[in-house]
Protein backbone atom coordinates (compact mmCIF):
# COMPACT_ATOMS: atom_id res chain seq x y z
CA UNK A 1 0.00 0.00 0.00
CA UNK A 2 1.30 3.66 -0.71
CA UNK A 3 3.62 3.13 -3.72
CA UNK A 4 4.05 6.59 -5.07
CA UNK A 5 4.73 6.97 -8.54
CA UNK A 6 6.42 10.27 -10.35
CA UNK A 7 6.20 10.11 -13.90
CA UNK A 8 7.26 12.58 -16.57
CA UNK A 9 7.22 15.58 -13.78
CA UNK A 10 8.60 18.69 -14.90
CA UNK A 11 8.05 22.05 -13.58
CA UNK A 12 8.49 25.35 -14.89
CA UNK A 13 8.69 29.10 -12.54
CA UNK A 14 8.44 31.25 -15.83
CA UNK A 15 11.06 30.40 -18.02
CA UNK A 16 13.24 28.76 -15.40
CA UNK A 17 13.15 24.99 -15.40
CA UNK A 18 13.20 24.06 -11.63
CA UNK A 19 12.49 20.26 -12.35
CA UNK A 20 13.07 18.54 -15.69
CA UNK A 21 10.99 15.15 -16.74
CA UNK A 22 11.43 13.43 -13.44
CA UNK A 23 10.07 9.60 -13.31
CA UNK A 24 10.42 7.82 -10.18
CA UNK A 25 9.05 5.05 -8.25
CA UNK A 26 9.08 5.72 -4.45
CA UNK A 27 8.22 2.37 -2.68
CA UNK A 28 6.30 2.03 0.33
CA UNK A 29 7.55 1.99 4.68
CA UNK A 30 11.07 2.97 3.09
CA UNK A 31 13.28 5.45 4.19
CA UNK A 32 14.73 7.63 1.61
CA UNK A 33 17.23 10.82 1.71
CA UNK A 34 16.18 13.22 -1.02
CA UNK A 35 19.80 14.83 -1.68
CA UNK A 36 20.95 17.41 -4.23
CA UNK A 37 22.92 20.92 -3.74
CA UNK A 38 21.12 24.18 -3.21
CA UNK A 39 18.53 24.62 -5.73
CA UNK A 40 18.71 21.57 -7.05
CA UNK A 41 14.91 21.24 -7.05
CA UNK A 42 14.37 19.06 -3.98
CA UNK A 43 11.77 21.61 -2.48
CA UNK A 44 9.77 22.19 -5.95
CA UNK A 45 9.60 18.18 -5.54
CA UNK A 46 8.17 17.76 -2.31
CA UNK A 47 5.56 20.84 -3.07
CA UNK A 48 4.77 18.68 -6.22
CA UNK A 49 4.37 15.54 -4.39
CA UNK A 50 1.62 17.13 -1.58
CA UNK A 51 0.18 19.24 -3.95
CA UNK A 52 1.24 22.71 -2.67
CA UNK A 53 1.83 23.40 -6.36
CA UNK A 54 1.32 22.17 -9.54
CA UNK A 55 3.60 20.71 -12.38
CA UNK A 56 3.63 22.07 -15.47
CA UNK A 57 3.93 18.48 -16.95
CA UNK A 58 3.46 15.14 -16.09
CA UNK A 59 1.95 12.83 -13.20
CA UNK A 60 1.91 11.67 -9.73
CA UNK A 61 0.19 8.84 -8.11
CA UNK A 62 -0.49 6.66 -5.28
CA UNK A 63 -1.74 3.54 -5.62
CA UNK A 64 -2.68 4.62 -9.03
CA UNK A 65 -4.58 7.81 -7.49
CA UNK A 66 -3.73 11.13 -8.77
CA UNK A 67 -2.32 13.01 -5.82
CA UNK A 68 -3.78 16.45 -7.81
CA UNK A 69 -6.60 17.69 -5.45
CA UNK A 70 -6.85 14.48 -3.84
CA UNK A 71 -7.60 15.17 -0.33
CA UNK A 72 -7.98 11.99 1.02
CA UNK A 73 -4.72 10.73 -0.26
CA UNK A 74 -2.93 14.40 0.51
CA UNK A 75 -4.65 13.69 4.17
CA UNK A 76 -2.10 10.29 4.35
CA UNK A 77 1.00 12.84 3.84
CA UNK A 78 2.34 14.87 6.12
CA UNK A 79 5.09 17.76 5.39
CA UNK A 80 7.46 19.78 7.23
CA UNK A 81 7.97 22.50 5.00
CA UNK A 82 11.46 23.96 5.37
CA UNK A 83 9.35 27.76 5.68
CA UNK A 84 7.22 28.31 8.83
CA UNK A 85 3.91 28.49 7.63
CA UNK A 86 1.97 28.87 11.13
CA UNK A 87 0.41 32.33 11.84
CA UNK A 88 2.79 33.69 14.43
CA UNK A 89 0.28 34.62 16.71
CA UNK A 90 -1.30 31.02 17.56
CA UNK A 91 -0.07 28.86 20.43
CA UNK A 92 2.23 25.96 20.11
CA UNK A 93 -0.61 23.97 21.41
CA UNK A 94 -3.61 25.80 19.04
CA UNK A 95 -1.53 24.64 16.48
CA UNK A 96 -1.08 21.14 17.43
CA UNK A 97 -5.42 21.44 18.01
CA UNK A 98 -5.62 22.45 14.01
CA UNK A 99 -3.39 19.58 13.08
CA UNK A 100 -5.70 17.23 14.87
CA UNK A 101 -8.61 18.66 12.40
CA UNK A 102 -7.22 17.75 9.43
CA UNK A 103 -5.07 14.69 10.59
CA UNK A 104 -7.59 12.19 12.56
CA UNK A 105 -4.87 9.97 13.89
CA UNK A 106 -2.77 12.88 15.22
CA UNK A 107 -1.46 11.73 18.40
CA UNK A 108 -2.08 14.91 21.17
CA UNK A 109 -0.52 12.98 24.06
CA UNK A 110 2.41 11.93 21.61
CA UNK A 111 3.14 15.91 20.84
CA UNK A 112 3.14 16.43 24.53
CA UNK A 113 5.64 13.52 25.57
CA UNK A 114 7.33 15.27 22.62
CA UNK A 115 7.36 18.52 23.89
CA UNK A 116 8.42 17.59 27.29
CA UNK A 117 11.87 15.71 25.58
CA UNK A 118 12.61 19.01 23.26
CA UNK A 119 11.54 21.43 25.51
CA UNK A 120 9.44 23.00 23.71
CA UNK A 121 6.72 25.02 25.78
CA UNK A 122 3.52 24.58 24.32
CA UNK A 123 1.74 28.04 25.86
CA UNK A 124 4.28 29.63 23.82
CA UNK A 125 3.15 31.85 20.65
CA UNK A 126 4.73 30.51 17.30
CA UNK A 127 6.50 34.74 17.31
CA UNK A 128 7.94 34.13 20.46
CA UNK A 129 9.71 31.10 19.44
CA UNK A 130 13.68 30.90 19.00
CA UNK A 131 14.63 29.54 14.72
CA UNK A 132 15.48 25.86 16.64
CA UNK A 133 12.21 25.86 18.40
CA UNK A 134 9.84 26.62 15.54
CA UNK A 135 12.00 23.83 13.60
CA UNK A 136 11.40 21.40 16.80
CA UNK A 137 7.45 22.62 16.70
CA UNK A 138 7.25 21.34 13.07
CA UNK A 139 9.12 17.99 14.21
CA UNK A 140 6.66 17.43 16.51
CA UNK A 141 3.41 18.14 14.50
CA UNK A 142 4.77 15.94 11.82
CA UNK A 143 5.99 12.94 14.28
CA UNK A 144 2.46 12.82 16.42
CA UNK A 145 0.70 13.05 12.58
CA UNK A 146 0.54 9.52 12.04
CA UNK A 147 0.72 10.10 8.77
CA UNK A 148 1.98 6.82 6.53
CA UNK A 149 3.87 8.89 4.20
CA UNK A 150 6.20 12.25 5.72
CA UNK A 151 8.08 14.19 4.33
CA UNK A 152 10.76 17.07 6.04
CA UNK A 153 12.40 19.43 3.87
CA UNK A 154 15.56 20.16 6.28
CA UNK A 155 14.45 18.79 9.47
CA UNK A 156 17.06 19.83 11.17
CA UNK A 157 17.67 23.26 10.27
CA UNK A 158 18.96 25.54 13.51
CA UNK A 159 18.77 22.94 15.77
CA UNK A 160 21.61 22.18 17.93
CA UNK A 161 23.40 18.87 18.25
CA UNK A 162 21.15 17.50 21.30
CA UNK A 163 18.07 18.05 19.40
CA UNK A 164 19.53 16.75 16.51
CA UNK A 165 20.49 13.63 17.68
CA UNK A 166 17.15 13.77 19.63
CA UNK A 167 15.14 14.18 16.31
CA UNK A 168 16.86 11.32 14.32
CA UNK A 169 16.26 8.78 17.34
CA UNK A 170 12.12 10.05 17.39
CA UNK A 171 12.00 9.41 13.93
CA UNK A 172 13.37 5.76 14.06
CA UNK A 173 11.19 4.82 16.68
CA UNK A 174 8.16 6.24 15.15
CA UNK A 175 9.22 4.28 11.99
CA UNK A 176 9.70 1.46 13.57
CA UNK A 177 6.36 2.20 16.05
CA UNK A 178 4.78 1.92 13.02
CA UNK A 179 5.83 1.12 9.62
CA UNK A 180 5.66 4.54 7.41
CA UNK A 181 7.40 6.13 3.90
CA UNK A 182 9.52 8.92 5.36
CA UNK A 183 11.61 11.13 2.87
CA UNK A 184 14.07 13.39 4.48
CA UNK A 185 15.94 16.50 2.17
CA UNK A 186 18.99 17.29 3.97
CA UNK A 187 22.26 18.37 3.40
CA UNK A 188 23.50 17.15 6.58
CA UNK A 189 24.42 13.56 4.68
CA UNK A 190 26.81 12.20 7.22
CA UNK A 191 24.22 12.65 9.91
CA UNK A 192 21.67 10.62 8.21
CA UNK A 193 23.45 7.97 5.63
CA UNK A 194 23.07 5.12 8.29
CA UNK A 195 19.27 5.77 8.62
CA UNK A 196 18.53 5.73 5.23
CA UNK A 197 17.86 2.84 2.99
CA UNK A 198 17.18 4.92 -0.27
CA UNK A 199 18.91 7.32 -1.83
CA UNK A 200 17.42 9.61 -4.40
CA UNK A 201 19.86 12.10 -6.07
CA UNK A 202 19.03 15.01 -8.20
CA UNK A 203 21.13 17.85 -10.18
CA UNK A 204 20.16 20.90 -11.47
CA UNK A 205 16.44 19.33 -12.15
CA UNK A 206 17.19 15.81 -13.39
CA UNK A 207 17.02 12.76 -11.03
CA UNK A 208 20.49 11.45 -11.85
CA UNK A 209 20.33 8.42 -9.62
CA UNK A 210 17.99 6.15 -7.03
CA UNK A 211 19.21 3.06 -5.56
CA UNK A 212 19.46 1.45 -2.44
CA UNK A 213 21.99 2.98 -0.24
CA UNK A 214 23.55 -0.92 0.14
CA UNK A 215 23.59 -1.08 -3.53
CA UNK A 216 25.06 2.32 -3.98
CA UNK A 217 28.18 2.12 -1.73
CA UNK A 218 29.04 -1.16 -3.03
CA UNK A 219 28.79 0.04 -6.47
CA UNK A 220 31.73 2.53 -5.79
CA UNK A 221 35.44 2.38 -3.95
CA UNK A 222 38.04 4.52 -3.43
CA UNK A 223 41.51 3.46 -4.86
CA UNK A 224 44.85 5.65 -3.46
CA UNK A 225 48.40 5.70 -3.64
CA UNK A 226 51.18 6.80 -5.63
CA UNK A 227 49.68 8.99 -8.52
CA UNK A 228 50.92 7.98 -11.73
CA UNK A 229 50.18 4.33 -10.25
CA UNK A 230 46.46 5.45 -9.80
CA UNK A 231 45.94 7.21 -12.73
CA UNK A 232 47.55 3.62 -14.03
CA UNK A 233 44.72 2.01 -12.52
CA UNK A 234 41.41 4.41 -13.65
CA UNK A 235 42.41 4.49 -17.07
CA UNK A 236 40.19 2.59 -18.94
CA UNK A 237 37.94 2.47 -15.91
CA UNK A 238 34.90 4.92 -14.50
CA UNK A 239 36.20 6.74 -12.17
CA UNK A 240 35.38 10.64 -10.59
CA UNK A 241 36.32 12.77 -7.63
CA UNK A 242 40.24 12.58 -8.29
CA UNK A 243 42.33 14.13 -5.57
CA UNK A 244 45.50 14.57 -5.59
CA UNK A 245 48.39 15.75 -2.78
CA UNK A 246 51.90 15.69 -4.02
CA UNK A 247 52.93 12.51 -5.86
CA UNK A 248 49.61 10.83 -3.76
CA UNK A 249 46.16 10.80 -5.32
CA UNK A 250 42.65 9.03 -4.62
CA UNK A 251 40.15 8.46 -6.81
CA UNK A 252 36.70 7.09 -6.36
CA UNK A 253 36.26 4.25 -8.84
CA UNK A 254 32.12 3.46 -10.22
CA UNK A 255 32.31 -0.29 -10.49
CA UNK A 256 30.84 -3.21 -7.78
CA UNK A 257 34.44 -5.20 -8.10
CA UNK A 258 37.78 -4.59 -7.22
CA UNK A 259 40.95 -5.29 -9.28
CA UNK A 260 43.00 -6.78 -6.39
CA UNK A 261 45.45 -8.12 -8.72
CA UNK A 262 46.27 -5.29 -10.44
CA UNK A 263 46.43 -3.02 -7.82
CA UNK A 264 48.96 -5.31 -6.01
CA UNK A 265 51.00 -5.20 -8.65
CA UNK A 266 50.91 -1.57 -8.56
CA UNK A 267 50.96 -1.12 -4.97
CA UNK A 268 47.46 0.54 -4.62
CA UNK A 269 45.21 0.25 -1.83
CA UNK A 270 41.60 0.20 -1.58
CA UNK A 271 38.92 2.16 0.77
CA UNK A 272 34.95 2.12 0.86
CA UNK A 273 32.83 5.18 0.14
CA UNK A 274 30.97 6.97 1.92
CA UNK A 275 27.59 8.53 0.88
CA UNK A 276 29.04 12.42 1.13
CA UNK A 277 32.17 12.07 -0.66
CA UNK A 278 30.03 9.80 -3.35
CA UNK A 279 27.09 12.93 -3.44
CA UNK A 280 29.95 15.46 -3.98
CA UNK A 281 32.17 13.82 -6.20
CA UNK A 282 28.40 12.95 -8.57
CA UNK A 283 27.03 16.41 -7.93
CA UNK A 284 30.00 18.56 -8.68
CA UNK A 285 29.57 20.22 -11.60
CA UNK B 1 28.69 -1.98 22.86
CA UNK B 2 29.84 0.59 20.41
CA UNK B 3 30.11 0.75 16.52
CA UNK B 4 32.42 3.14 14.51
CA UNK B 5 30.87 4.24 11.93
CA UNK B 6 34.10 5.68 10.19
CA UNK B 7 35.04 2.48 9.80
CA UNK B 8 35.49 0.56 6.36
CA UNK B 9 33.78 -2.62 7.97
CA UNK B 10 29.94 -2.49 7.39
CA UNK B 11 27.32 -1.65 9.93
CA UNK B 12 25.82 -5.19 10.25
CA UNK B 13 28.70 -6.87 10.32
CA UNK B 14 30.32 -4.83 13.05
CA UNK B 15 27.23 -5.53 15.33
CA UNK B 16 26.94 -8.92 14.58
CA UNK B 17 30.10 -8.80 15.87
CA UNK B 18 29.49 -7.00 18.62
CA UNK B 19 26.40 -8.84 19.79
CA UNK B 20 28.70 -12.05 19.60
CA UNK B 21 31.21 -10.02 22.05
CA UNK B 22 28.52 -9.55 24.54
CA UNK B 23 27.84 -12.80 24.74
CA UNK B 24 31.40 -14.05 24.93
CA UNK B 25 31.96 -11.83 27.79
CA UNK B 26 28.77 -13.13 29.87
CA UNK B 27 26.86 -9.40 29.23
CA UNK B 28 24.02 -11.32 27.03
CA UNK B 29 23.74 -15.03 28.64
CA UNK B 30 22.62 -18.30 26.83
CA UNK B 31 18.79 -18.48 26.74
CA UNK B 32 18.11 -14.63 28.03
CA UNK B 33 16.80 -11.91 25.69
CA UNK B 34 18.88 -9.20 23.58
CA UNK B 35 17.80 -6.09 22.46
CA UNK B 36 15.34 -5.73 20.04
CA UNK B 37 16.16 -4.56 16.29
CA UNK B 38 14.04 -1.78 17.34
CA UNK B 39 15.95 -0.63 19.68
CA UNK B 40 19.06 -1.52 18.27
CA UNK B 41 18.13 0.83 15.63
CA UNK B 42 16.94 3.60 17.85
CA UNK B 43 19.95 3.48 20.30
CA UNK B 44 22.57 3.82 17.37
CA UNK B 45 20.62 5.42 15.11
CA UNK B 46 20.41 3.05 12.24
CA UNK B 47 17.67 1.88 9.43
CA UNK B 48 16.12 -0.97 10.95
CA UNK B 49 17.02 -2.94 8.14
CA UNK B 50 20.40 -2.65 8.80
CA UNK B 51 19.84 -3.85 12.43
CA UNK B 52 17.77 -6.84 10.94
CA UNK B 53 20.26 -7.84 9.03
CA UNK B 54 23.02 -8.10 11.47
CA UNK B 55 20.98 -9.60 13.68
CA UNK B 56 19.72 -12.63 11.51
CA UNK B 57 23.17 -13.32 10.08
CA UNK B 58 23.41 -14.47 13.88
CA UNK B 59 19.99 -16.28 13.21
CA UNK B 60 21.31 -18.04 10.37
CA UNK B 61 24.53 -19.47 12.54
CA UNK B 62 22.25 -20.67 15.02
CA UNK B 63 23.47 -17.78 17.59
CA UNK B 64 20.45 -16.33 18.54
CA UNK B 65 16.74 -17.32 18.15
CA UNK B 66 13.43 -15.21 17.45
CA UNK B 67 10.61 -16.37 19.71
CA UNK B 68 7.55 -14.65 17.81
CA UNK B 69 5.90 -11.59 19.53
CA UNK B 70 8.50 -12.11 22.64
CA UNK B 71 11.95 -10.94 20.56
CA UNK B 72 15.25 -12.23 20.75
CA UNK B 73 17.26 -14.89 22.80
CA UNK B 74 20.92 -16.34 22.71
CA UNK B 75 21.13 -20.19 21.71
CA UNK B 76 22.43 -22.77 24.20
CA UNK B 77 25.63 -23.20 23.11
CA UNK B 78 25.99 -19.96 21.65
CA UNK B 79 28.84 -19.27 23.11
CA UNK B 80 30.94 -22.40 21.88
CA UNK B 81 30.06 -21.88 18.86
CA UNK B 82 31.39 -18.31 18.64
CA UNK B 83 34.08 -19.36 20.09
CA UNK B 84 35.17 -22.29 17.61
CA UNK B 85 33.82 -20.16 14.68
CA UNK B 86 36.68 -17.49 16.03
CA UNK B 87 39.31 -19.74 16.51
CA UNK B 88 38.48 -21.12 12.73
CA UNK B 89 39.09 -17.20 11.57
CA UNK B 90 42.48 -16.33 14.15
CA UNK B 91 44.90 -16.46 11.32
CA UNK B 92 43.01 -15.31 8.52
CA UNK B 93 42.04 -12.35 11.25
CA UNK B 94 45.11 -11.59 12.89
CA UNK B 95 47.91 -13.40 12.05
CA UNK B 96 47.63 -12.88 8.43
CA UNK B 97 47.27 -9.03 8.43
CA UNK B 98 50.70 -9.36 11.17
CA UNK B 99 53.07 -11.25 9.05
CA UNK B 100 52.14 -8.59 6.00
CA UNK B 101 52.68 -5.44 7.90
CA UNK B 102 55.91 -7.26 9.47
CA UNK B 103 56.99 -8.28 5.76
CA UNK B 104 56.28 -4.43 5.30
CA UNK B 105 58.51 -3.49 7.91
CA UNK B 106 61.20 -6.07 7.24
CA UNK B 107 61.02 -8.28 10.29
CA UNK B 108 61.13 -11.79 9.98
CA UNK B 109 59.14 -14.65 11.30
CA UNK B 110 61.79 -15.84 13.74
CA UNK B 111 61.36 -12.36 14.99
CA UNK B 112 58.33 -11.83 15.56
CA UNK B 113 58.33 -15.26 17.62
CA UNK B 114 60.78 -13.80 19.26
CA UNK B 115 58.67 -10.86 20.44
CA UNK B 116 55.48 -12.76 21.00
CA UNK B 117 58.17 -14.97 23.39
CA UNK B 118 59.39 -12.63 25.08
CA UNK B 119 56.56 -10.33 25.68
CA UNK B 120 57.49 -6.97 23.94
CA UNK B 121 59.45 -5.19 21.11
Amino acid sequence: MGVIEIKGLTKYYGKVKALDDVNLTIEPNKIYGLLGRNGAGKTTLLNLLTNKIFPTKGDITIDGHTVFENDELLGRMFYMTEKNLYPEGLRVKEIFKWTQEFYPSFDMDHANTLCEKFGLNANKRIKNLSTGYKSILKIITALASNADIMLFDEPVLGLDANSRDMFYRELLASYNRHLKTIIISTHLIEEVDEILEEVIIIKKGRVILTRSLERLLSSAYMVYGQCHKVDQYISNRKYTGEQTMGGFKSAIVMEDTRDEALAQKLGLEFGMVELQKLFIALTNS
Amino acid sequence: MLLDFNSPKPIYLQLAEAIEDNILKGVFEENTQIPSTTEISVKFKINPATAGKGVNLLVDEGIIYKKRGMGMFVCMGARDRILEKRRQNFYKDFIGPLLEEASKLGISREKIVEMIERGNG
